[in-house]
């Protein structure tokens, strides 16, 4: 499969997500939905699936729908099930003669509706192999419900059920580590991103899922200003900081095989990605300082782990 | 022409699937439905139905891909029994408020609490208000038909949504029982295609399902919906007359056992119809005017037509195999009382919960019943309006 990338060409090509959704201003969930979409080939149909959250009740606000393609949601646990059935309806119909367009199957969920209360309905998803992307748009809490913690919030961050207090830092845990559990499916594609420069890393790894043949899961990170605490702005320079910590790893994992995608040069130290969000402000009080070492500590734990995988 | 046959209800079911040869089953096991799945991929290995069969992690998911692969175009089915349905409730009203006519074959039992995997109604009864049909089997040859029918009524254009057909766990869907069964021909053509006209693989048009609704719309589309169930009554009635033709064998809404000049009737669903049709036959010949409804149809419920059948009744004792825990009585006593009531019905009427957990039924409990529908006549009801029958002392 050719892997080229031409930002003026893809640019240039119809939006699947069209303008005059409900997203806030400077949201990464519309981005990454935009962008993957943006990978399908002109000519292609697809069936977009979607998880309950903030995406859902944004985009598909009856009588309107900002989908240019069939799209079906159901709950909020189940985009992983749904759109197996859809998949499996296809083979049937296509072998029966009733369909002969190309249709691609891509659903998008949110970290709550994957991570956590979705997590069974993917896993049985993924092992059933069906031919399908299922894309997590991690922000890392459950933002459409108020910003509660999920199993992907950072560790520390001041979330309404996990509120930094005068006795509470923040969430306790550390987050869970999905591309992992996903790749450890088997599945021919897993892959990790974000937002980074012209979204040649976010557009070449959707493609790759969507085209390859079978299950594929994406995890892309995604920040939310409401839950995050930053200036719509900000949205770039946050992913940039991800990255260059190491907090959010660029890698995929094909057919089994560890890929890191992005090494910075400079490892710049956690502070660099946590003073960006207002959620972490209360880890900068002076005697708050050991919380961060504490973070940085597991964050180079999972980077070198990583980094044995990759073998790099 | 018919074809004489024996097996069970689980059986005849998977007869009636390779004679409807559905798109798409999602299924997770459990007693006593599991023998369904485990006959269609039987049936898919040996190369007898073209179904796709997505064996699903849990029942959730089960009824998830069904809402998928239903709405992208294929007829879809599935089976399941107890905590299943449970498990599947929240996706139930998506699927019905979804309009999706798929068809499901619920084998009663009773839901958790003790764990017991026997006969009761708890299941299908606690899923009443889910926006589904529900079609109720006394025996193998009902499931049987009642499967055969389901498609055309579900996907009647004057109803569009799912279906589940019910019968008995282990009563019907295990014991063995002769059966006629039609030849694949014409059931096939009575069956037809499934032709929906939206879906999302639709290569001619874009569908969106599943929206968030706010309350501008919200409510016009749950009374759209009622139609829905409110018109299934006559499509019910019309899909049955034409399979009358095919089999010889029609259904009404419910079913009237010598209810002409009946004063004592027993208002029943599902197996225990046939034991109380032993009991009705016994006491006649003793001189008792005795009568039983068995109500088919549960969903829409025939509120007006069963008051109407009941109006020349004296004493009534409506039926239920499930629990409510509203202290009063189970669904089926709520729902014909209120019908009763409504239709200024001047009948005497009860409340008898039965058979809970499988525990077995009597021709001699159910006669003893009808001889306290006598005393009820002459001494009045209270303290006996809403009763356990067969309960250990």
């Amino acid at each position: 499969m050719e892997n080229t990338f031409n930002f003026k060409e893809i640019q240039g090509r119809d939006d699947r997500l069209a303008p005059g959704h409900r997203m806030c201003a400077g949201c990464g969930g519309g981005i990454a939905v935009r962008n993957v979409l943006k990978a399908l080939h002109p000519g292609d149909k697809a069936v977009v699936g979607n998880a309950t959250g903030c995406l859902e009740v944004s985009t598909f606000t009856y009588p309107y729908t900002a989908y240019e393609d069939s799209y079906i949601h159901n709950a909020f646990e189940n985009a992983g099930a749904t759109l197996s059935g859809v998949e499996t309806a296809y083979n049937v119909l296509k072998r029966q003669g009733k369909i002969t367009d190309n249709y691609k199957f891509i659903t998008f969920g949110g970290d709550g509706g994957t991570y956590d209360i979705g997590l069974q309905s993917l896993s049985g998803a993924m092992e059933r192999g069906h031919d399908m992307v299922y894309v997590c748009y991690d922000n890392g809490a459950y933002m459409n419900t108020g910003t509660q913690r999920s199993s992907a919030t950072p560790m520390y961050a001041d979330t309404t059920t996990t509120p930094a207090g005068k006795v509470s830092a923040g969430k306790p845990q550390y987050r869970k580590d999905l591309a992992a559990i996903m790749a450890a499916h088997n599945i021919p594609y897993v892959g990790q991103t974000t937002f980074i420069g012209n979204m040649k890393d976010l557009y070449v790894k959707a493609e790759k899922a969507i085209y390859t043949e079978g299950p594929a899961f994406l995890n892309i990170m995604a920040p939310c200003p409401r839950g995050w605490r930053y200036e719509a702005p900000e949205l770039m320079n946050i992913c940039k900081a991800a990255v260059d910590t190491c907090y959010w790893p660029l890698f995929e994992v094909v057919e089994g095989k560890w890929i890191l995608n992005y090494q910075p040069k400079n490892k710049q130290p956690i502070e660099e990605f946590l003073k960006t969000q207002g959620r972490f402000k209360h880890l900068f009080k002076p005697e708050n300082e050991h919380y961060i070492a504490e973070f940085q500590a597991e964050l180079d734990r999972r980077w070198e782990d990583l980094l044995n995988k990759c073998n790099a | 022409m018919s074809i004489k046959n024996r097996m069970s209800g689980n059986e005849a079911l998977g007869e009636a699937i390779r004679q409807i040869n559905p798109d798409v089953m999602p299924a997770f096991p459990i007693t006593p439905s599991t023998e369904i799945p485990q006959f269609v991929s039987n049936m898919i290995a040996n190369g007898q139905v073209d179904t796709e069969f997505i064996p699903v992690e849990s029942e959730h998911s089960a009824m998830s891909a069904a809402m998928g692969s239903e709405a992208a175009g294929a007829r879809t089915i599935t089976a399941t029994s107890s905590c299943g349905l449970a498990l599947m409730w929240e996706v139930l009203y998506v699927a019905a408020s979804s309009r999706l006519p798929i068809v499901m074959c619920c084998v009663n039992r009773g839901l958790t609490g003790p764990l017991n995997i026997n006969a009761e109604h708890s299941d299908s009864m606690g899923a009443r208000d889910s926006g589904w049909l529900q079609i109720y089997a006394e025996n193998n040859q009902e499931a049987y038909d009642n499967m055969l029918m389901a498609h055309r009524i579900a996907e009647h254009p004057d109803v569009r949504l799912p279906l589940m057909i019910c019968q008995d766990g282990f009563i019907t869907s295990h014991a063995v029982e002769n059966i006629l069964l039609e030849e694949d021909g014409p059931i096939r053509e009575f069956v037809g295609k499934y032709e929906p006209e939206h879906y999302l693989l639709n290569e001619k048009e874009t569908m969106a399902m599943g929206p968030y609704a706010n309350s501008p719309y919200c409510m016009e589309a749950k009374r759209a919906q009622v139609q829905g169930m409110m018109n299934a009554k006559q499509v019910i009635l019309d899909v049955a007359k034409e399979y009358a033709k095919i089999s010889g064998r029609e259904y009404g809404l419910f079913e009237e056992y010598k209810m002409n000049d009946a004063k004592y009737v027993l208002v029943a669903i599902g197996s225990a119809c046939g034991t109380i049709k032993d009991a009705v036959d016994e006491l006649r010949k003793e001189g008792i005017k005795a009568g039983m409804i068995k109500v088919r149809v549960f969903r829409p419920f025939p509120a007006d037509e069963l008051a109407k059948a009941l109006s020349k009744a004296s004493v009534v004792a409506v039926m239920d195999r499930a629990e409510s825990y509203s202290g009063q009585g189970g669904p089926l006593g709520a729902e014909t009382m209120a019908a009763m009531y409504r239709n200024k019905c001047t009948a005497e009427a009860i409340n008898v919960v039965y058979g809970l957990s499988g525990r077995d039924v009597t021709v001699k409990d159910i006669k003893k019943l009808y001889l306290q529908l006598i005393s009820i006549e002459a001494n009045g009801a209270k303290g006996r309006e809403y009763q356990y029958l067969g309960l250990r002392g």
